[in-house]
């Protein structure tokens, strides 16, 4: 057995994936966020509650309809995306002549709203969800065992970024979308619908919140919290890369996963709050974070 | 000017008799903490327009320093909330530094980050107790010979505290200081190159309002005789914002009112489930007790949609209607 440090090689790498698997939903999560603020405007407070949603619609369909994991890995960010539409036409909608202080706020009432209703009918204790029969077991990759459904949530969600990062830098929609956020009155004039831009790009951003729930599901507890815990963290990872840049936000969330991983190997204690001490100390050197740009 | 001081004077008097009137001290107590701690926030978020999504931070903070300090150390019970003041003001001077190094969403998500953080340090230090929190913090005497452990002669305390923090923000407001902490809020640029110091204004305003917060909580302790986690989760942070909202961003008064109806609805939501279920036969309002989180963010949609300037905002905008009419 090899030692690092004195760490075990296999709890080493065991941990680095964990962190790969943490940092994917960072990076999921985080990119939701920039796509959302950038035409927005606003701060998802809710972005957690929706990933928490997309996770209990998965159980949902699962424990009463018989749906299984692949159904729902489609149906679920449908069903929250569309959550979100209704969201954005009935509520957000209302506030965007506003400080963008108050776009927080909403979506913050609304978190608590809905980790509330699905605590009043779920409880705090998580429910269980089987990992899909495809991806049990694991694969002995000669210098560790791959526990195969990880794999694939790694490999699932950078795929997600990447197809996200082409259609906003490389496709005609995605130039729509990046002149949107430049300047919406112009896009406005060319005859483009933007209100009905900014309404799907609201309802694409939290269905990618859904689909990170979903591939949650297997790996952790189902429980109504998992996503005000994970918000905060997401929110730090903002901080630390900056809104400014798409692969930027993706490269960060999976950076600082890796790291958090690594804390939990060497320094178990301070695994929780690495993140936020990273924050302050970008603060400190680099306000506009690694890959932002001051306004 | 004497109409004003004589409505502090006829509140004061109301407040001071309160307790012989029927309403328990505790529960008046508990309001003035969460007032006093609504209104440091208020003047941050109304008067300097930065929103600190962490104060509960502060309120923790004092309130477990507090705690150890009376507990452990056995610190005279002034001294105790001196320092759990002074701990909290010393944690906001570090926070104020780093958030205000970013404005806007970002000091919002940055203040939350780090009181998430210093949240995990409670959560993990052994001095806190963890879950369990701090438990029996003896009250002790003020100035060594009026006993505390009388919830009447802490009622008078609370209310003199209350009134102390009150008056220094007030002050605050009415002060050349509080003039320029108006002015960033409305432009901060032109207040930059009006000569001031935005920075130093910001961090002043920052520690002061994190130093009232923490008076608020080391008070607390003393109510409650504990200090729990409760005091540093998120969700304080985001009750305190509900707090100041409805009560009415950037008016005096308006935390206080705003305050009195939180802590009222958390401790009455329960009976008004238990009186909905009675009135629909629906058992599912039971439940309504253990989520007052839904009611709270029912309340804080339909404030940020429809009700922005808060009740004592709204007063304050039909009188000025009133008066335009006359």
């Amino acid at each position: 057995m090899i030692d690092i440090f004195g760490i075990p090689i296999q709890a080493l790498l065991g941990q680095l994936l964990l962190g790969l698997v943490n940092g994917s939903f960072y990076a999921m999560l985080s990119l939701g966020l920039a796509v959302i603020f950038g035409l927005l405007n606003v701060i998802n407070f809710a972005h957690g509650s929706l990933y928490m949603l997309g996770a209990f619609v998965a159980w949902m369909g699962l424990s009463y309809l018989g749906l299984n994991y692949w159904v729902m890995l489609i149906l679920a960010p449908l069903v929250v995306g569309l959550f979100g539409i209704v969201i954005e036409k009935l509520l957000l909608k209302h506030l965007y002549k506003l400080d963008h202080l108050y776009g927080l706020l909403l979506t913050f009432g609304l978190t608590l709203l809905i980790e509330g209703l699905f605590r009043s009918f779920y409880g705090v204790s998580g429910q269980p969800y089987p990992t899909p029969d495809l991806l049990r077991g694991a694969t002995n990759l000669g210098f560790m065992i791959l526990p195969n459904y990880r794999g694939w949530v790694v490999v699932a969600s950078i795929t997600v970024c990447l197809a996200t990062w082409f259609i906003i830098e490389r496709t005609r929609l995605g130039a729509l979308l990046r002149a949107g956020t430049e300047n919406p009155k112009l896009v406005e004039a060319f005859g483009v619908n933007v209100p009905r831009m900014v309404t799907l790009t609201y309802g694409f951003g939290v269905a990618l919140a859904g689909f990170a729930g979903v591939l949650a599901a297997p790996v952790l507890q189902i429980s109504p919290l998992m996503g005000s815990n994970l918000i905060i963290v997401v929110f730090a990872v903002v901080v630390i890369g900056g809104m400014g840049s798409i692969l930027g936000a993706i490269v960060t969330g999976l950076g600082l996963g890796v790291i958090e991983g690594l804390t939990k190997v060497f320094w178990p204690e301070a695994s929780s709050t690495v993140v936020f001490i990273i924050m302050a100390i970008v603060l400190l050197l680099r306000p506009a974070g690694l890959f932002g740009k001051e306004k | 000017m004497n109409r004003q001081l004589l409505s502090y004077a006829a509140a004061a008097i109301v407040v001071a008799i309160l307790p012989f009137v029927g309403v328990y001290p505790i529960f008046a107590m508990k309001v003035m903490c969460y007032a006093l701690f609504a209104c440091a926030f208020n003047l941050l978020l109304g008067y300097t327009g930065l929103l600190s999504f962490g104060h509960a931070a502060f309120l923790g903070s004092a309130a477990y320093a507090c705690g150890h300090a009376l507990k452990v150390w056995g610190f005279p019970t002034e001294l105790g909330l001196l320092f759990g003041m002074a701990v909290a003001a010393a944690l906001g001077l570090v926070m104020g530094l780093l958030a205000i190094r970013r404005s806007g969403i970002y000091f919002a998500m940055i203040t939350l980050a780090l009181a998430q953080m210093v949240f995990f340090f409670f959560l993990q230090a052994t001095f806190t107790g963890g879950e369990d929190g701090l438990q029996r913090v003896p009250r002790g005497t003020l100035l060594g010979f009026i006993d505390l452990r009388n919830d009447l002669n802490l009622y008078y305390l609370v209310m003199a505290i209350f009134a102390i923090g009150y008056f220094i923000i007030w002050r605050a407001v009415h002060s050349p200081f509080g003039q320029v902490l108006k002015a960033l809020r409305e432009n901060e640029p032109r207040t930059l190159s009006l000569g001031y110091d935005v920075d130093r204004f910001k961090l002043l305003a920052f520690v002061l309002s994190a130093a009232i917060a923490g008076l608020a909580g080391a008070t607390k302790t003393l109510v409650f005789v504990s200090a729990t986690l409760s005091d540093a989760t998120w969700q304080m942070s985001g009750l305190v914002i509900l707090m100041t909202l409805i009560g009415g961003l950037g008016t005096l008064v308006g935390p206080i009112l705003g305050a009195f109806i939180v802590v009222l609805l958390e401790n009455k939501v329960g009976d008004f489930g238990r009186f909905m279920a009675e009135l629909t036969g629906n058992n599912w309002f039971l439940r309504l007790g253990e989520s007052v989180t839904i009611v709270i963010g029912l309340i804080f949609i339909v404030c940020v949609l429809a009700f922005r300037r808060g009740i004592v905002g709204e007063w304050q905008a039909l009188m000025q209607r009133r008066r335009a009419r006359a």
